[in-house]
């Protein structure tokens, strides 16, 4: 049954392929640029003779920066906070999550809106900074002297994650536990080889976010964090970038290479972890994003 | 009030005659010793409501104990006091923000309309194209392209606001004697769409381009991410509603319009719901990394400018939470208000 309908279909279908193509060029065209830029010569960019490859090649701004102690301190202050910050984050709302999804919990409509209204109305950022201040009071005082654990414990929780949580939660069968405190399992059993195992996808989703907005963290790490040696390294590339758009010290650094090469060597330094496990993550940020993307 | 006996009595086969029923006698103990019951089960139950705590304490020190602060809006400006020992000052801070007339009056209504403009803009641009791109995923049959397709669009959206903002920096940076201007600038000035000095001097310096360069770095970042949610809502239409369509001689275009659109409408209520909510909720990060004083014209929203005002030097709390306070309460409204108007009309709602 193969029909004149063909045309439109055909023209759609060129149409699709056309500007899918050019879009995900232009995805990618951005880093692949960084990418050649930074291993360039320092008059090939200066002039703009770079476009798409990288010419005259040299690795001097790369091996300049691995050579960086404030460079490596950045990164590992990053992976501190990364690190740490998603387990407690995963922690305390996997615990509240699992709480919030049992029928039985007493004033549960009163937490679940005391979650959501976070959602609808925040304070801002000067009330938040605020807070924060007075909170690094308090750390300082019980003697938490480093800024980075008020970052890891502070920030970054989200109330949408906890209600991905929780609705994977609610769908697990109750059978199932019921199951499991017959045989005599306590609620942290439970928990930890029922209800766990049975939603590994969101967890893991959850955490992936988790993860990347520790990792991405910028904002409130540059207010909070008034030692340079405690920055993370979202808070070096930006300060670097500053410090180059600054007309004083516009001026190359070296003169092998150009004061761009080495900001986007820096780019491409942070973004290289994030790449390596892209590949892997990719499907449970699909996945995540239908579990609990809309709420009936 | 006293309830009709009839509902207490049970009659007893056995010995035939009239007992409490003993579940209303437990409901009444229930009812009367309402708090000491709530207490007895929380004791028995205490492992459940421990495993709150820690979220809940998160969520009160840090989200709930800046709405407190918020109040300073209303107290004199003390920064060294808490706002407990505050003076009330009233609705001052507001009136200087809405009516003065001053400056700070005119940045403030210019930060309020930016915002609208920006998120407007990208309410209009941002939200139809991961609606456009799911579908043109979905001509894409073949699963291995298809991966590589969606690969490459989600990329961006995994990269940090300073990273893109960093790349945007330098894509459009302004030229010196020395070096030349950035590549996409160059791209443009090559194509005649922008002339020699106003990309010689960097577009990021220019108002009239802020909103744009906001705009497209949004598009860039978000479209593929935000497509997912649209794709898989195509992906789950059954076939055979497209053969049935075919069978009544529907063309491509029929198609869209009266399979794939009624199939996928809910969800985009409900996206449409969550960014109109959003409206207001700005992305302050990256519009700090973007701006300079040059383009706050175009550029300042009223979080950068709150910003400004009480946390970069000047000190004056009470105006930027007044600011914010406004800022926060119509974006909640708008939350709260798309929610319902969605809820009557669809029948979808989100909260």
């Amino acid at each position: 049954m193969k029909r004149k309908l063909e045309v439109t279909e055909l023209i759609f279908k060129i149409i699709s392929y056309t500007l899918l193509t050019i879009f995900a060029l232009a995805c990618l065209y951005p880093f692949i640029y960084a990418l050649s830029s930074s291993i360039s010569g320092r008059h090939a960019v200066e002039y703009s003779e770079v476009v798409l490859l990288p010419k005259d090649l040299q690795f001097e701004a790369f091996s300049r920066m691995f050579k960086n102690n404030v460079f490596w301190t950045a990164y590992s202050n990053t992976l501190f906070i990364t690190l740490y910050g998603t387990i407690w984050s995963l922690f305390s709302s996997i615990l509240g999550a699992y709480a919030l999804s049992k029928k039985r919990l007493l004033f549960r409509k009163f937490f679940n809106f005391f979650l959501v209204f976070t959602m609808w109305f925040s304070a801002g950022i000067v009330p938040q900074y605020l807070n924060y201040i007075a909170t690094r009071k308090v750390f300082q005082g019980v003697g938490i002297m480093d800024d980075k654990w008020l970052v890891v414990i502070a920030m970054g929780m989200a109330a949408m994650n906890i209600i991905l949580l929780r609705n994977a939660f609610e769908g697990v069968p109750s059978e199932i536990e019921e199951a499991a405190i017959v045989d005599g399992a306590t609620e942290m059993q439970v928990l930890s080889n029922v209800y766990l195992p049975m939603s590994k996808s969101t967890i893991a989703t959850v955490a992936l976010f988790f993860a990347i907005s520790r990792w991405n963290g910028y904002f409130w790490a540059r207010q909070m964090m008034g030692n340079p040696n405690e920055h993370p390294l979202q808070v070096f590339i930006r300060l670097q970038l500053e410090r180059y758009t600054d007309p004083d010290i516009m001026t190359g650094w070296s003169e092998v290479y150009a004061s761009d090469s080495a900001i986007y060597a820096l780019i491409i330094c942070s973004i290289v972890p994030v790449l390596i496990i892209y590949p892997f993550i990719q499907k449970y940020f699909a996945k995540g994003t239908n579990v609990g993307g809309v709420k009936e | 009030m006293k309830v009709r006996a009839a509902d207490f009595l049970v009659y007893d086969q056995e010995t035939g005659t009239y007992r409490e029923d003993p579940e209303q006698v437990v409901r009444d103990d229930v009812e009367k010793h309402h708090w000491l019951h709530v207490g007895r089960t929380i004791i028995k139950d205490w492992r459940l409501y421990l495993m709150l705590v820690p979220m809940l304490l998160v969520f009160l020190f840090w989200r709930y104990f800046p709405m407190y602060e918020l109040l300073s809006c209303f107290k004199v400006d003390h920064s060294v006091l808490p706002v407990s020992q505050q003076l009330f000052s009233g609705f001052s801070y507001f009136r200087t923000l809405l009516f003065a007339g001053d400056g700070l009056s005119t940045q403030f209504w210019r930060a309020l309309r930016n915002t609208f403009i920006i998120s407007f803009y990208g309410l209009c641009f941002g939200f139809p194209i991961p609606i456009i791109l799911a579908l043109f995923f979905n001509e894409v049959k073949s699963n291995a392209a298809r991966s590589v397709y969606q690969v490459l669009t989600y990329l961006p959206k995994f990269m940090s606001t300073v990273v893109m903002t960093s790349l945007v920096t330098m894509l459009v940076k302004q030229g010196a004697q020395t070096t030349n201007m950035g590549v996409i600038s160059q791209l443009m000035v090559n194509l005649h769409l922008i002339p020699y000095e106003v990309g010689q001097g960097g577009l990021l310096n220019q108002p009239s381009f802020f909103r744009s360069l906001y705009e497209i770095s949004g598009i860039w970042e978000g479209a593929g991410y935000d497509s997912i949610v649209f794709f898989s809502a195509i992906i789950a239409i059954s076939p055979t509603s497209y053969e049935a369509a075919q069978i009544d001689g529907a063309n491509k275009w029929a198609q869209m319009r009266y399979v794939v659109l009624p199939s996928i409408l809910s969800t985009i209520v409900i996206m449409l719901i969550t960014r109109i909510g959003g409206l207001l909720n700005i992305g302050y990060e990256k519009v700090m990394l973007l701006y300079n004083t040059n383009t706050y014209v175009t550029a300042d929203v009223v979080s950068t400018l709150a910003y400004r005002y009480g946390m970069e030097g000047s000190g004056q709390v009470g105006l930027a939470a007044a600011a914010e306070m406004m800022n926060n309460v119509i974006g909640m409204l708008l939350v709260l208000g798309s929610n319902f108007i969605a809820r009557k009309a669809t029948n979808t709602s989100l909260y």
